[in-house]
C-alpha cells in the first residue's frame, strides 16, 4: 500500500512557523551580533589607517614652514610607524592583550598629532598655507570619523554582550555558540580622558 | 482557528515592538518636516520655500537628498555628535547608496556643521565642507546675516556636490549684488542644449550624465531667482536610510 508522498499545506505551515519563531527567539542573533562588532571593528580600522595615511603629507608640509619642530615632527612619524605596526584581525578582537596594545599606541599617535597642531599654531604662514588647511581639516574629520566609529563598536560589543548575558541569547549560548566569548570594550575613550585637560598659559 | 489567532498575535508584537524602536530612536530631535527645518527661525518663509525648492530640485536630478537644519541648542551634546545622530535617526539620503547631506545650524551654541553621508564623502570632503564653513557661513553668521550665510552655504554645497569647482564670494563689493535675470536664463538654455547633444549620442554615460547636471544648473539658478513662486508641493518628503560616518567639518562662530 503506497502512499503518494506530496507536502500538506499545514506541515509546510507548521516548518515556516518554527523557523520563524525560533529566528524570533533569537537563536540567530549571536553570530549575528558577532559579525556586526566583527564589521564595526573594521570601520575602526579603516579609520585609524586612514589617519596614518594623511600624516606623512601632513608632516612634510609642516616641515616645510617649521623646521624647528623637528623634535615634535619625529615623535609624531614615530608614533605612526608604532601604530601602524600592529593590526587588529577579527580573532584579535578577542584578545585583550592586544587590544590594549593597539589602543596605547593609536592613543599616543593621537597624542603627538595633537602637539603637531598645537605647535603649528604658532607659524602664521603655515596656518594660511592652503595645502596645511586642506589637511587640517581632513585630520579634523578624520579624528571624528573614529570617534563615530569607535561609539558604533561600542554599542555592537554591547549589544552582543548582553545577548549572550541574558535570556534567550544566555541558552542558545551554551547551547550551540559556547566558543564565541564575551568581548571586551574600549574602556576610555583617550588616556587620561577622565581627567580634565589642563590649559598651560605662556 | 486558533492557529489564525496566534499569528495574528505574534504579527502584533511584532509591529508593536518596530513602532516603539521606532519613537526610541527619535529622542529629543526635531521632526523632519521637510527639506528645510528651520526649528531655530533664522530663515523666513520665502528663503525657507527657495531652499526647499532648491533641495528638491537636486534630488529630483541625483537622487541626493541635502538637508537644512537649525536648532535652539544641542541639548548639551557637542555638534559633531548631534550631527551623525540627526542624519542617522532620520536616515538622510538613499538606502545603499548613502547620498545624503546636512547643514547644522545651532544657534544658541554658536556651532554650525556639514555632516556628509559616506556615499558623499568623496564629492563633499572635508576639506571643502570645511571651506565652505570658514569662508562662507560664519562671516556672513559673524555679521548676524544667518539667512544669507545659509542660503549660500547651502548652494555651495549643492554645486560642489554637482562637480563644479567652488565659487567663493571675492570680496562682496558694498551691500548686494543685483540679480541678472537674463544671464542665467541665457546659461540654463545652454545647458539644455549641451544635455540634449550630450543626450543624443551619449548613451549611458555615468549616472548623472550631462543632462543630469543641466538640471541640476537649472535647479542652482532656479533657486537663486529673487522669485520664490509657490510651493513645490511641499509635503512628502521623508530619509531614504542613508548612513552617516562622521564626515564633514564643524566650526563656530
Amino acid at each position: 500500500m503506497t502512499k503518494t508522498r506530496y507536502v500538506r499545506p499545514g506541515g509546510l505551515l507548521a516548518v515556516l512557523l518554527l523557523a520563524t519563531l525560533l529566528s524570533g527567539c533569537g537563536i540567530n542573533n549571536i553570530p549575528r551580533y558577532d559579525e556586526q562588532v566583527k564589521s564595526a571593528w573594521a570601520q575602526v580600522e579603516n579609520q585609524y589607517q586612514r589617519r596614518a595615511d594623511l600624516i606623512p603629507n601632513l608632516v612634510e608640509t609642516v616641515q616645510g614652514f617649521a623646521l624647528q619642530e623637528r623634535e615634535t615632527l619625529r615623535e609624531v612619524t614615530e608614533a605612526r610607524s608604532r601604530a601602524t605596526s600592529i593590526q587588529i584581525s577579527a580573532e584579535d578582537l578577542d584578545d585583550p592583550e592586544r587590544m590594549r596594545q593597539f589602543e596605547q599606541a593609536q592613543a599616543q599617535l593621537t597624542g603627538a598629532l595633537s602637539r603637531l597642531m598645537a605647535v603649528s599654531e604658532r607659524y602664521p604662514e603655515l596656518r594660511s598655507n592652503e595645502n596645511f588647511l586642506a589637511l587640517q581639516s581632513q585630520l579634523e574629520g578624520t579624528e571624528n570619523r573614529i570617534a563615530v566609529a569607535r561609539r558604533d563598536y561600542v554599542t555592537a560589543v554591547e549589544r552582543y554582550n548582553t545577548e549572550i548575558r541574558t535570556f534567550p541569547g544566555r541558552i542558545w549560548h551554551s547551547f550551540l555558540y559556547s566558543d564565541m566569548p564575551i568581548r571586551e570594550n574600549f574602556e576610555a575613550t583617550t588616556e587620561n580622558a577622565d581627567q580634565a585637560p589642563r590649559v598651560q598659559f605662556e | 482557528m486558533r492557529f489564525a489567532s496566534l499569528v495574528a498575535l505574534a504579527l502584533l508584537i511584532w509591529t508593536a515592538g518596530l513602532a516603539a524602536q521606532q519613537t526610541a530612536g527619535e529622542n529629543g530631535f526635531p521632526a523632519l518636516s521637510g527639506r528645510v527645518v528651520d526649528q531655530a527661525e533664522l530663515l523666513d518663509t520665502q528663503a525657507e520655500a527657495r531652499l526647499t525648492q532648491m533641495l528638491a530640485a537636486h534630488e529630483q536630478a541625483t537622487s541626493e537628498q541635502v538637508v537644512v537644519v537649525t536648532v535652539p541648542d544641542l541639548q548639551g551634546r557637542s555638534i559633531e555628535e548631534y550631527g551623525v545622530e540627526l542624519g542617522r535617526t532620520w536616515g538622510i539620503g538613499q538606502q545603499g547608496e548613502d547620498n545624503g547631506a546636512l547643514l547644522i545650524v545651532s544657534r544658541d551654541d554658536r556651532r554650525v556643521r556639514i555632516e556628509v553621508g559616506y556615499g558623499l564623502e568623496g564629492r563633499l570632503t572635508d576639506a571643502q565642507a570645511s571651506i565652505i564653513i570658514n569662508r562662507i557661513l560664519l562671516p556672513a553668521f559673524r555679521e548676524g546675516q544667518f539667512e544669507r550665510g545659509i542660503v549660500e552655504g547651502t548652494q555651495a554645497m549643492v554645486s560642489v556636490l554637482g562637480g563644479d569647482p567652488l565659487r567663493l564670494p571675492a570680496q562682496r563689493a558694498a551691500s548686494q549684488r543685483p540679480e541678472q535675470p537674463p544671464v542665467g536664463i541665457f546659461i540654463l538654455l545652454l545647458f539644455v542644449v549641451l544635455g540634449m547633444l550630450g543626450g543624443g549620442r551619449g548613451g549611458k554615460g555615468g549616472r548623472r550624465g550631462r543632462f543630469g547636471r543641466a538640471l541640476l544648473a537649472g535647479a542652482l539658478l532656479g533657486g537663486m531667482g529673487r522669485g520664490g513662486g509657490g510651493f513645490g508641493g511641499g509635503g512628502g518628503f521623508g530619509g531614504g536610510g542613508g548612513g552617516f560616518g562622521g564626515g564633514g567639518a564643524s566650526g563656530g562662530w
